[in-house]
């Protein structure tokens, strides 16, 4: 178990959570753990409770939907420093994709109970997370839209 | 060469014709065909629209008869002069397959030697502007280079603008500068009718030479100036190109080009009629036996919706986005490409535009909603 | 009428077809006549199918052997495909080189990062020899490639072959997978975030479909590249290649001469309007 001071100094590295008040990191890191994956772990499956988030610190992790006949397709991959998982952030709090580790992976997982009810009960801390996830759930959606557009077929 | 303006009879116009045809040139001049005037070969002033005038206007054009028997006495019709040094379709090569494959089959001919007979003022920036296209780069048209060099240009100074004319506006007339071997000024009076002769080369003055001629008088002078500042004071259109290119540079996305497309028929005609627009497209075809092959080279134009096409598409579907090629082209990025304006304002595509969609007031559009205003608007 | 000197083919025999992809092909040629063909990296032909038609191509090969000239084709329709049908020994018609190239020269001293989207990949392939050839001119040398899926990837076992090297940089990604890719799936400006170069003293050189350079481009300026340190391949259609057509517009340049490689901050003004 590593301590809340280190913790809190651990996020501080982290892109999402760059240039925020000490008082929200350090409330932050009160809900944070290192956690680590076997390269072929499953991180989280389709349906299953969005009960965290994690913050890729080293390894590869591969977000996948399976589909009927063609099997596990992967939809995007995310590497160091990439946040994965935002469903716990928006009701019904369920996975729509599956994680998998492609590599060792070790990450800071991020209960997503402590944090809802934190931003609850301080909005500060609850308005500045949502501006950080927006930002990234834009940037996602924006490679997802050029996916669409199929652009090398198009060449 | 004779610096001084010269004078000829109205009938040494025939004897110049025979002068020309003589010394080995094919003589081509405007002749009335269906309807209108177009330039073709000619073998005497009989040929030509003697007494004939032409009423211009956005979207029309019919011949009328004149009350004198001039010669010169109408402006630009629908065909130009670029046809005969940039012919609307060539044979670039012919080929045969054999054991290397293919081999490129040898072929001459003889080059034509034209003598243009009545090249306007625009007509002749045009063929200035085709100069560049052509041969300024670092690849040269072979066809139009060595028929182009050989050409003799009697030119023609407008006594009268036309309808749709604004040549004032781009520089580019009434009076022909330079670049002719001669410059004739018609003059119909009612007891005399003449022409004062500028000679531009020393193949004008052979040819001057052969004719019966004189040094101008200081009153036939004047009568030809005053037929040019009458050309000048009638042209009823204008456009203001002042900071033209930025002006269009800046309103690639301006409301104006929605307007006009719902005008426009795409149907290339303004392209057609352009004594500058110089597009091509080429086609490859075999015989059925498939061992020979060819290449040809045809007049294309920017508003087919295939001249953009690459795999996948048009990249200028809309009617708007052509209208706006071929305008933008013509004013601004032409200027960026040569060093000059691609308009020399003839006013063909005003007067050959089905719906009479008129270049100037387009931009005259596009100007006012900036409120008239020039200068960088950064 | 003569024969129109600038327009016309001269003879070449392939020497070697290379099946890339399913619809890929790449073409080894030599002059019937014996004349080397000498190139930049990032300049093109005109490739002609007898009695079919003519298209421009980029060369894909290496720019120091001018005796072999290599091109690699996506067959997308009448003419592309003539060509990836010309079996061995057959002969197709050249026309060229044309274009502007890729600024090696410039990028020496300099980090350089080569960024590519699908078929995107052939034009870059000779300055990709030219600046491993002489490795040791140039500082991190990064190659960042996207592809529609793992197996429509270019050149892979060359690709795997670069990675390799302790010199050299190599980022894959795909638009999506299934089976057993183990790389990255995303977009290719998705790889821009992890280059590690000194982004102040590098070049990039950038070719692919429109779109993808122009995601590619905000990317590379989010990550503090100036736009005169990008430069980009552009995609017109060419009937003549030598600026007498007038298909190859854009704006007020020629792609044909003034491209198709540019500075992007050259054309930056014209690069995003509709239909221009
Ligand atoms: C500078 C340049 C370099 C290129 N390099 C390569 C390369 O290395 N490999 C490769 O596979 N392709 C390349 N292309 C694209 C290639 O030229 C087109 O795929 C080809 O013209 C398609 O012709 P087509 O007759 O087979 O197909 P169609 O799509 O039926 O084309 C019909 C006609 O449209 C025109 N045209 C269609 N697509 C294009 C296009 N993308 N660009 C220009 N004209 C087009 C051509 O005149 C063609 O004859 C390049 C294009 C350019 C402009
Ligand atoms: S692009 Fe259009 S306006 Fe320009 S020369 Fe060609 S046909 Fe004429
Ligand atoms: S754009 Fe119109 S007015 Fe200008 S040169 Fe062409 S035809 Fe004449
Ligand atoms: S391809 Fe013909 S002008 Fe560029």
């Amino acid at each position: 178990m590593v301590t809340r001071h280190k913790m809190s100094a651990l996020l501080r590295e982290a892109p999402l959570f760059q240039d925020l008040d000490e008082r929200i990191v350090d409330l932050l890191a009160g809900c944070a753990t290192n956690v680590s994956f076997d390269a072929g772990e499953m991180i989280y499956r389709e349906g299953e409770a969005a009960k965290q988030f994690y913050e890729i610190r080293r390894g590869d992790v591969a977000l996948e939907i399976f589909v009927p006949g063609r099997g596990p397709v992967t939809i995007e991959t995310l590497h160091e420093k990439d946040v994965l998982g935002w469903s716990w952030l928006i009701e019904p709090y369920r996975w729509h994709f599956e994680a998998r580790a492609l590599t060792r992976v070790s990450a800071i997982s991020f209960d997503a109970i402590c944090i809802r009810g934190k931003c609850e009960s301080d909005h500060e801390l609850g308005y500045e997370l949502m501006k950080r996830f927006s930002k990234i759930i834009v940037e996602r959606l924006q490679n997802t839209r050029m996916q669409l557009l199929d652009v090398y077929g198009h060449i | 060469m004779a610096e001084k303006s010269q004078v000829i009879e109205r009938d040494a116009l025939d004897d110049l014709l025979k002068v020309l045809r003589e010394q080995g040139y094919e003589v081509i001049g405007p002749t009335i065909q269906e309807s209108a005037i177009v330039y073709d070969r000619i073998d005497g002033v009989s040929d030509m629209p003697v007494g004939w005038t032409d009423v211009q206007d956005g979207g029309s054009y019919r011949l009328k008869k004149r009350t004198d028997e001039s010669r010169f006495g109408y402006v630009v019709g629908p065909h130009s002069w670029k046809k005969f040094l940039f012919p609307p379709e060539l044979r670039l090569w012919r080929a045969k397959r054999d054991d290397a494959g293919f081999k490129i089959l040898e072929e001459r001919e003889q080059t034509k030697k034209y003598a243009f007979i009545g090249v306007r003022s625009c007509e002749l920036h045009a063929i200035f502007i085709q100069d560049r296209v052509f041969m300024g780069g670092k690849h040269v048209d072979p066809v139009y280079k060595s028929r182009r060099e050989k050409i003799f240009i009697v030119a023609v100074n407008c006594a009268e603008a036309g309808g749709t004319c604004f040549c004032v506006s781009m520089k580019t007339g009434p009076k022909a500068q330079s670049g002719y071997d001669l410059a004739l000024t018609e003059i119909v009076e009612r007891e005399r009718h003449y022409f004062t002769v500028e000679v531009g080369s020393e193949r004008g003055q052979e040819v001057l030479k052969e004719l019966q001629h004189r040094e101008a008088k200081h009153d036939e002078i004047s009568a030809a100036e005053g037929r040019t500042r009458n050309a000048s004071e009638q042209m009823g259109r204008t456009m203001d190109i002042n900071d033209l290119k930025e002006l269009l540079y800046r309103n690639y996305n301006h409301e104006r080009w929605e307007n006009v497309a719902e005008r426009c028929l795409s149907c290339a005609n303004c392209t057609m009629v352009c004594p500058t627009c110089f597009c091509t497209t080429v086609e490859d075809v075999t015989d059925l036996t498939g061992q020979y092959a060819e290449r040809l080279r045809r007049w294309d134009s920017c508003f087919t919706i295939d001249f953009s096409y690459i795999h996948g598409g048009s990249l200028r579907k809309s009617a708007k986005s052509r209208y706006r090629q071929w305008m933008t082209h013509k004013l601004a990025t032409w200027i960026d490409q040569f060093g000059t304006s691609g308009c020399v304002g003839c006013g063909r595509c005003i007067t050959w535009c089905p719906v009479g969609i008129d270049i100037t007031e387009e931009v005259k559009a596009i100007r006012e909603s900036e409120g008239g205003t020039h200068g960088d608007q950064t | 009428m003569g024969t129109f000197e600038p327009m016309v083919p001269e003879a070449y025999r392939v020497r070697k077809v290379i099946r890339e992809l399913a619809d890929t092909y790449t073409l080894e040629l030599e002059s019937v006549s014996g004349s080397p063909l000498h190139y930049a990296p990032g300049q093109f032909n005109m490739l002609y199918a007898f009695g079919v038609g003519e298209v421009p191509i980029s060369m894909s090969g290496d720019p120091s052997q001018p005796h072999l000239l290599t091109h690699t084709v996506r067959a997308v329709g009448p003419v592309t495909q003539a060509i990836c049908a010309s079996g061995r020994d057959s002969v197709v018609g050249v026309r060229g080189p044309f274009g502007t190239p890729w600024p090696v020269e410039k990028a020496v001293g300099k980090d350089v990062v080569i960024m590519a989207g699908g078929i995107g990949l052939a034009p870059l392939r000779p300055a990709i020899y030219s600046i491993l050839q002489q490795r040791e001119k140039f500082g991190k040398f990064v190659l960042l490639y996207g592809s529609r899926a793992p197996e429509n990837i270019l050149f892979e076992s060359e690709l795997h072959e670069w990675r390799s090297r302790f010199d050299t940089q190599v980022n894959l990604t795909v638009d999506s997978a299934s089976g057993n890719w183990k790389g990255n799936v995303g977009v290719v400006s998705t790889l821009i975030s992890s280059i590690d170069v000194d982004v102040s003293n590098s070049l990039v050189f950038l070719c692919g479909p429109e779109i993808m350079m122009h995601f590619s481009i905000l990317e590379l300026i989010k990550r503090g590249f100036s736009k005169n340190q990008i430069y980009l391949s552009m995609e017109r259609n060419m009937k003549c290649a030598i600026g007498f057509c007038g298909h190859c517009q854009f704006g007020p340049t020629f792609i044909c001469k003034e491209g198709a490689v540019f500075r992007f901050d050259q054309i930056e003004r014209f690069f995003r309007i509709k239909e221009i």
